[in-house]
């Protein structure tokens, strides 16, 4: 398809910025969604130098009249949804299932989990309307393997893969492909956040057989794919982007 | 697209099926082909006509995958063709024989394994000095190895064992920056899964499927193409279902 019309939750930083940019070089229209209006305007002022077509709408994604206008404006601006990556997400509070509460577990489901699900409710009817169109959600190594000192974050995306499966049966009805993409460490600030220390980050590296951390560039290109027409026979699946990582 | 200019690839059962029509992909994105046959010499040479007809680069070689030294044949011609380098392996060739276990022969059995699983392993063995950093191994799963299909427990096995390969290829060989990676086909429509063109096999392929329609071997060698690019520079150990997200 040329230009299509994708939304990226999300997308301020991180992967969710490298996607954007990914997806500018492909040609596409874009609107970018965050948190930060700054940080917002910032991002859509690099994308138009790229000659890209691109709005920022503020959507924080646990809250479903957020998410709403985001699709809705979203339409307005460009008249159709032809691909959404539903990439917001947040590391939580990282610790032992002991000090987990009912907080630390709102905090995360709230983004991680509603969200998507919010976001695939209103994603999901306008491309069901469209009768076309493909989403791509964020999933994580640890949402198909466990990891110390993360519960609940495994927990939140473990959700989402079965979120993922569950839509794509759903869609497939009208047309529609849902995917997941699931990286393992990359270098990005959550990553930083996630480890604590220089020590613990070199001792995730050291698992993956590339033997290196992954680029949010790498991410990137796979949700491109998952996306696009290349993709077309692929739907309900977990693409794991990791260097290796879940086949050490 | 030309993201694979300059690149050397090997395919193996690539006169007919998905292997026919990942060497199609393959050229057409630049790169210089080797099209392997077992007995369609015709066919292979068909098909290397066709990608020079359209400006590429392609080369027949027949081997019987099926020998002992099968592999270790086809990997010399192959060296004599490109020299020192090989950046796709995509070892495609494989036999598939329902029977019950009742059925099921010795000869049969044995027969699927040389092609399926020893032929692949002793490739990847044989083609190692060609393979270096960025170079890109595409191994062929099946839905079979994932699930109850058809009639075929000896030949799942043989794809239950690539999986498997898989994940120790990708580890082994990561230090060296050679990613290892598997296609796991659904019912495509080939003269494997003939069955699919009958009304009964028809239907029986949509009622596991979420995508209602018969997948096409281009579906499958548009995939194994993203897994022999750049794009895919971050993938390894992974293998992707093909199958228009059948039973998930």
């Amino acid at each position: 398809m040329s230009h299509p019309v994708v939304l990226i939750t999300g997308a301020l930083a991180g992967i969710g910025r490298a996607t954007a940019l990914a997806f500018a070089k492909e040609g596409a229209r874009l609107v970018v969604s965050g948190r930060r209006d700054d940080a917002g305007e910032k991002l859509v002022a690099e994308l138009r130098g790229l000659g890209t077509e691109a709005e920022f709408i503020r959507a924080d994604v646990r809250h479903e009249a957020d998410v709403q206008n985001l699709v809705d404006k979203t339409v307005a601006r460009f008249g159709r949804l032809d691909v959404a990556v539903n990439n917001a997400g947040t590391e939580g509070k990282p610790g032992p299932v002991t000090e987990q509460t009912a907080e630390s577990y709102a905090a995360t489901f709230d983004t991680n989990v509603l969200g998507v699900i919010l976001s695939m409710k209103h994603e999901l009817r306008t491309m069901q309307a469209q009768g076309s169109g493909s989403i791509v959600n964020l999933s994580s190594t640890m949402g198909h393997r466990g990891a110390p000192g993360a519960s609940i974050y495994t927990a939140s995306k473990h959700a989402v893969e079965g979120l993922t499966k569950a839509a794509a049966l759903e869609a497939a009805a009208f047309g529609v492909r849902v995917n997941a993409v699931a990286p393992g460490p990359v270098e990005t600030e959550m990553l930083t956040r996630f480890t604590g220390s220089a020590d613990r980050k070199a001792g995730l590296v050291a698992g993956i057989p590339l033997k290196r951390a992954g680029r949010p560039e790498e991410i990137a290109d796979a949700i491109v794919f998952a996306s696009s027409d290349k993709a077309s026979f692929i739907s309900g699946q977990i693409i794991a982007v990791n260097g290796g990582k879940t086949a050490s | 697209m030309s993201d694979l200019v300059s690149q050397t690839a090997l395919v193996t059962g690539a006169s007919r099926g998905i292997g026919r029509a990942t060497a199609g992909a393959l050229a057409a994105a630049g790169a210089r082909v080797i099209v392997h046959y077992g007995s369609a010499a015709r066919e292979a040479e068909s098909l290397v006509a066709e990608i020079r007809a359209a400006g590429g680069k392609a080369d027949a070689v027949g081997a019987d995958l099926g020998a002992p030294d099968g592999a270790h044949k086809l990997a010399a011609e192959v060296r004599k063709l490109v020299g020192e380098r090989l950046d796709i392996l995509v070892a495609n060739a494989g036999i598939a024989t329902a029977a019950s276990i009742e059925d099921q022969t010795v000869e049969e059995f044995d027969r699927m394994f040389a092609v399926n699983v020893r032929a692949p392993f002793f490739l990847v063995q044989q083609l190692l000095p060609l393979l270096g950093e960025g170079s890109s191994v595409v191994l062929l799963s099946s839905l079979a190895a994932r699930a109850s299909v058809g009639l075929l427990p000896a030949y799942a096995a043989t794809k239950g064992a690539i999986d498997t390969l898989v994940k120790h290829f990708a580890a082994l060989l990561g230090p060296r920056g050679i990613r290892v990676n598997a296609v796991a086909p659904g019912v495509i429509d080939t003269e494997m899964s003939k069955f699919a063109r009958t009304e009964e096999g028809r239907q029986f392929t949509l009622g596991m499927q979420a995508l209602q329609r018969i997948g096409h071997a281009d579906d499958v060698a548009d995939v194994i193409a993203f897994l022999g690019s750049d794009a895919a520079r971050w993938v390894t150990g992974d293998t992707i279902q093909v199958g228009g997200g059948s039973k998930i």
